[in-house]
């Protein structure tokens, strides 16, 4: 691959021409087939944030590799990449998700929010944000993103959220570093029930 | 096993019909593969221990999404999420078993996505088999946890033939113990197969755990009022209470009447290929009440002629003290 032929050029010239290179190329060359009649278009509308973003997305793309490798949206955190510890939550239609076990096509009509999109446009953390901050909740910080997501959307329907209820809505979430009261007391001052 | 960041190349289709993804379903055969909530499938995909060519996403199909009230009990779309199911009003005030079995599925991301079609017909956890081993269930000619040194603690105690795998499913058990009906579509039309026989055992088919063939698609579920407001009874018994599958679970639907049960349908999950029905128990406490005189005369009952494995000799106790759970709750 010559150092011109950026990843996203490369992408571009494989839907746009239809040309496939004969080596060097590995994944994307095995991924740039012609559409079978009836299948999905690749080229796709997402709805990230509360932005439109135009994304070339292979058919068995899962929605936390379009994020991290095609949106540079490396908040959401890939662990396991199989569903069994929750660093790639996001929220999809307010609904906490794997964006490892999700694929990206499933998502094009859907509101999409990753960690990123917290922050209100003054810069201002979302209060699950700041809560976590204050009450020291992360230790190694790799799980927090997912950790943060199932928070802000138990918080969406639940605004103050029992300790064991905030518990129930934080299972999906492994952390290795043993802080899960740390996060609890972060939900708990997040809905104003710890001062 | 190689830690796959991606699945490999495969076609996508997602029609909005029902029979758009019957035809799919019929023109890719073995070469297609149905995806719900996609939780079972994404491992099997990126593991590569399972190829297919096509997968057929039928998310777009709201016919196949939510609840119906019908004459005679409720219709529920195999599309249903999890989350959906233990949160649904109807479902919580009738049939809480059905609820409860739901809420006690995997973790609250997994049940946001996953189905209760998925959970149904998704396949066996045994790890020798997932890992793409060339066992009996994957077309080969050995069980490997069924040998002296296997790791088979959590495998199957009854039923056993050649594969040792046991039923994943919460809301199997669950099911079953509500007599559901299995509302199967193909091109061809419909049938209706009652939960019990809907799982098959590997006496019967070693590679599937169900009766559906190519081309046909489990599109709803339906439970008769006969159980409706019955007293009820769910535990499951796990290492750990997120994410975990369990190591015996039990669902119970009991009728009382004057002091007495006069009928009842107890199942158990996770202990053969399909969820068994206790039906010794369910005779002998028939007209008994519910109290530990009725547990102490059927105690032992619900493990006879189990034939435990190397490691799993555990799950024999725990069956029955599930059952005597169940009638001193």
């Amino acid at each position: 691959m010559t150092p011109r032929l950026t990843r996203r050029r490369f992408i571009k010239s494989v839907i746009f021409s239809g040309a496939a290179l004969s080596t060097g190329a590995g994944f994307y060359l095995t991924s740039a087939q012609t559409r079978q009649a009836g299948a999905v278009e690749r080229l796709v509308s997402l709805n990230i944030n509360g932005r439109t973003r135009r994304v070339d997305v292979m058919p068995q793309e899962t929605l936390a590799y379009t994020l991290r490798y095609k949106l540079g949206l490396t908040g959401t955190k890939i662990g396991c990449n199989r569903g069994e510890c929750g660093s790639c939550t996001v929220t999809i239609s307010d609904v906490t998700h794997y964006a490892c076990s999700t694929l990206t096509h499933s998502v094009k009509d859907k509101a999409v929010m990753t960690v990123e999109g917290l922050r209100a446009e003054d810069g201002t953390l979302h209060a699950v944000q700041a809560a976590f901050i204050a009450e020291l909740s992360p230790q190694c910080g790799f799980c927090t993103p997912g950790q943060i997501m199932s928070a802000v959307a138990l918080l969406k329907t639940n605004p103050r959220p029992t300790r064991d209820e905030a518990r129930q809505a934080l299972s999906g979430n492994l952390c290795r570093c043993g802080a899960y009261d740390h996060y609890l007391n972060g939900v708990m001052r997040a809905s104003g029930q710890l001062s | 096993m190689a830690g796959y960041d991606n699945m490999p190349d495969m076609e996508l289709y997602q029609p909005v019909q029902i029979d758009d993804a019957l035809a799919l379903a019929a023109r890719l055969a073995e070469r297609g593969w149905l995806v719900g909530g996609g939780q079972d499938t994404y491992g099997w995909i990126k593991d590569r221990a399972k190829r297919p060519e096509a997968l057929i996403d039928l998310n777009g199909i709201e016919s196949l999404r939510g609840i119906r009230e019908t004459e005679d009990g409720i219709e529920i779309g195999a599309l249903t999420t999890l989350t959906e199911l233990a949160t649904n009003p109807i479902v919580n005030e009738r049939y809480s078993l059905l609820s409860k079995a739901a809420s006690v599925v995997a973790s609250p991301q997994i049940r946001n996505a996953g189905t209760v079609g998925g959970n149904l017909v998704q396949d066996v956890r045994c790890w020798y088999y997932r890992r793409g081993l060339d066992c009996y269930r994957a077309g080969g000619n050995l069980c490997y946890a069924d040998t002296p040194e296997a790791q088979n603690r959590e495998h199957a105690i009854f039923e056993a033939s050649r594969c040792v795998a046991v039923t994943p499913s919460d809301t199997g058990p669950a099911l079953v113990a509500l007599e559901a009906q299995m509302v199967i579509t193909s091109a061809n039309g419909t049938r209706v197969v009652p939960a019990e026989s809907f799982f098959v055992g590997p006496q019967i088919n070693i590679v599937k755990t169900t009766v559906l063939r190519e081309g046909e698609i489990l599109t709803a579920v339906r439970i008769p009022a006969k159980w409706a407001n019955a007293e009820f009874y769910h535990e499951k018994v796990a290492d750990r209470n997120v994410w975990d599958f369990a190591l015996v679970s039990i669902a119970g639907a009991l009728r009382i009447e004057g002091g007495n049960i006069v009928e009842s349908s107890i199942v158990c999950g996770a202990v053969q290929c399909t969820p068994r029905r206790l039906t010794s128990v369910e005779r002998a406490i028939q007209g008994q009440p519910r109290n530990e005189a009725t547990a102490t005369l059927v105690a032992g009952m619900a493990s006879q002629g189990a034939s435990p494995l190397n490691q799993n000799g555990f799950k024999m106790p725990l069956m029955d003290n599930l059952v005597t759970k169940l009638l001193t709750a």
